[in-house]
């Protein structure tokens, strides 16, 4: 019998805190007896808890730790496909290939993320205007459904319930294993460029300039207003060939750099994030952008803030919002103005704000891309952050664009129904496998999925 | 000596390989470019532990092992062939307070944490013996070094078979086979998954790690993390009527 013990979970932004029946099998057959446990009324997966909001907990209800379920099953060099169980982390994955030479096809921009977590949350990085989310490169999933029989599914066979199942929150079962293809490289260096932009025309047109790289994404200073409205460094990459790497690096250029591990020892006082702080750092940050080329690690290029252990206690015990949203194309200049320009004059101080270009929405039902651009940032919790994101999700489904389900904590539901109109493909598969809602979350409650609404 | 004892290409036997420190054991091997024998009950766990172990650089081989059935030992020890290093690491841990009033609870923790150990533990130390090569690892916990009041049948068979290994050690040392006895505090596994307010909870791959370096140079007791050696050190030290007035 699987032991379902009592905790306090939250996500990554630790808002909401909720009571919930966590267990974590360490063999396969306690993941079974876990999902067909009568001790809960149902039950989520979640991985390393790097979703923000309320999408890996699961309130008085049971929540399955998976990541002891972490093993690679098998590896073919000849495609570059890796089978590895859902708790598999891209931590690992990093670690154990990239000396072998292969990288993820889609770097997220934490690797603390679990397969399964990024196969949930249908992850993209800073490639998704060239390569798309990871459900380009996931050719087959093994998912353990309500009935405690497993599924295997791609997109020739059960391809709908495979489609449902990336970006799905989990929603369709657990993700017992897949198989991912990874990325041949030569190095494990990226070639990057810098462009500072002084506002937001600029920004844009520096991504559309940019847009052959491999790589491309922009910190955006959300507090600037008027004519720097929208003033960015533009930071561009490429995989550096092996041939490059060697003229800079010395030794192994295979070798991933180890960086110091700093952390945050406790919660930070709520008045050390004020908008003069964010602001003088803006500053700092900005001005002093290095705009040359150069190469850089991967674990700076992809991983800036995982140098940081717990970068989440810098916002104190009330927690954050990340608020990501992406916002289509057409008018995307008159859009992302109007969303600075209320997030500026909220003074609801935010930094770390990250502007991507997004490439085309892909089959996936809850599927968060479009073509357009994508804007995350973070917001510290506070009386009217509540309100306040229910004010920038106005502008974002007035301008037909949608927030990601894996940073959300608020939305609405008929902001969800609006924002994801193809939902009702994900509910067909779950009426079918999962008629009486064995697998729900906090998230899938708060925005009714499987309800009529 | 025609190969090497300890490094890259010896061949390791991990007894209760399904075991969560085992699993990370054998990762660690597998990164150092040992072989591996992994042996354990659960043939079809063992199968997913293994392939992951051959991904991470391991040549692998499996084997069924069970404790319980000593007369199987004999033939489960000759079937694994030449064998440079052997860590055993299975071993139980009911719910104490049930096991105290129920026999079938209790009884096969100390058969499983002891005998079985034992019986295992005395052939490979007669190959050992014989052929004047090899090294032994025990997984024994900080448990054995003090009968504590609220687990104390769970501490008598970790206190057995940390004395067995000191024996044991002993005999071997004139012929070079190295016996470690290894003494992890709490470890972040099933075994503990729920219990409350555990000191210095350790990540079975640090736990791992430590114990990968004290076998390699050979060490007589691993404590990891290695701040037990000195609670211990001092709880070791508490006078018998002084320590069973102590709820600790």
């Amino acid at each position: 019998m699987p032991e379902f013990i009592s905790r306090e979970l939250s996500g990554w932004g630790r808002f909401p805190v909720q009571n919930c029946q966590v267990t974590r099998p360490e063999k396969r057959r306690e993941l079974w007896d876990a999902a067909t446990s009568h001790a809960v009324v149902d039950v989520i997966s979640r991985g390393l808890g790097r979703s923000y909001g309320d999408a890996a907990i699961n309130q008085g209800s049971g929540v399955i730790l998976g990541e002891k379920l972490d093993r690679f099953l098998d590896f073919d060099s000849q495609t570059g496909v890796l089978h590895a169980e859902g708790g598999a982390s891209f931590a690992d994955i990093i670690e154990t290939f990239v000396p072998c030479g292969y990288f993820l096809n889609v770097a997220p921009g934490t690797k603390y993320v679990t397969l399964g977590g990024a196969i949930a949350c249908n992850v993209h990085g800073k490639n998704h205007h060239q390569v798309g989310a990871i459900s380009h490169f996931i050719e087959e999933i093994e998912l353990l459904i309500a009935n405690g029989k497993t599924l295997v599914c791609s997109r020739d066979e059960n391809a709908e319930v495979f489609w449902a199942t990336l970006g799905g929150m989990g929603l369709t079962g657990v993700i017992v294993s897949a198989k991912m293809r990874l990325m041949p490289i030569e190095s494990a260096w990226v070639e990057t460029k810098y462009t500072r932009t002084s506002n937001l025309a600029e920004t844009l047109a520096a991504f559309e300039k940019g847009a052959e790289s491999e790589y491309i994404v922009a910190w955006i200073d959300c507090l600037s207003v008027g004519t720097d409205l929208g003033r960015s460094v533009v930071i561009g990459g490429e995989h550096a060939s092996g041939e490059r790497a060697l003229q800079e690096i010395k030794g192994d250029v295979m070798a991933l750099e180890v960086p110091k591990k700093k952390g945050v020892p406790l919660d930070l006082p709520d008045f050390v994030l004020n908008p003069w702080t964010v602001k003088k750092f803006n500053d700092y940050y900005y001005s002093n952008h290095p705009t040359e080329c150069k190469l850089t690690s991967f674990e700076t290029f992809f991983y800036q803030l995982d140098k940081v252990e717990n970068w989440n206690k810098i916002y104190g015990k009330r927690g954050f919002v990340q608020y990501q949203c992406v916002v289509p194309i057409n008018n995307v200049e008159a859009t992302l103005t109007c969303l600075l320009e209320a997030i500026a004059a909220s003074g609801q101080a935010a930094f770390l704000a990250v502007l991507k270009r997004m490439g085309a929405a892909d089959k996936t039902p809850l599927g968060f891309a479009m073509d357009g651009y994508s804007l995350a940032l973070d917001i510290p919790m506070t009386a009217g952050t509540l309100d306040f994101t229910q004010k920038l999700n106005e502008i974002t489904v007035a301008a037909g664009g949608r927030v990601y389900l894996a940073k959300d904590a608020a939305t609405s539901p008929a902001h969800f129904r609006q924002m994801y109109p193809r939902v009702g493909e994900l509910e067909a598969v779950k009426r079918h496998l999962d008629p009486d809602d064995r697998f729900a979350s906090s998230l899938s409650r708060r925005l009714k999925i499987g309800e009529a609404f | 000596m025609s190969h090497k004892t300890f490094g890259p290409g010896a061949r390791v036997l991990i007894v209760g390989a399904t075991s969560g420190i085992a699993v990370e054991l054998a990762r660690e091997f597998a990164r150092h470019g040992f072989n591996l024998i992994l042996a354990a009950r659960d043939s079809d766990e063992l199968q997913r532990i293994a392939a992951d172990a051959r991904i991470r650089g391991a040549n692998v081989e499996t084997r069924e092992f069970h404790a319980l059935d000593y007369d199987s030992h004999a033939q489960f020890w000759r079937d694994c062939g030449d064998v440079d290093g052997v860590i055993v690491c299975f071993g139980i841990l009911p719910d104490e307070q049930k096991a105290r009033g129920d026999w079938s609870k209790c009884g096969p923790m100390l058969e499983v944490n002891f005998n079985a150990n034992v019986s295992l533990l005395n052939l490979v130390a007669d190959t050992f013996e014989q052929r004047e090569r090899g090294f032994i690892g025990v997984l024994s916990s900080v448990a054995g070094d003090r009968g504590r009041r609220t687990n104390y049948l769970y501490c008598s068979t970790k206190a057995g078979l940390s004395t067995y290994t000191e024996g044991l050690r002993s005999r071997l040392f004139p012929v070079g086979v190295s016996v470690t006895t290894i003494k992890p505090g709490p470890v972040d596994t099933g075994m503990t998954f729920g219990m409350d307010k555990l000191p210095l909870l350790a990540s079975p791959a640090k736990v791992a790690s430590d114990i990968y370096r004290g076998l390699r140079r050979g060490a007589d007791v691993v404590y990891t993390p290695a701040p037990w050696r000195i609670i211990m050190g001092i709880i070791k030290i508490i006078p018998g009527f002084l320590f069973k007035r102590l709820s600790i």
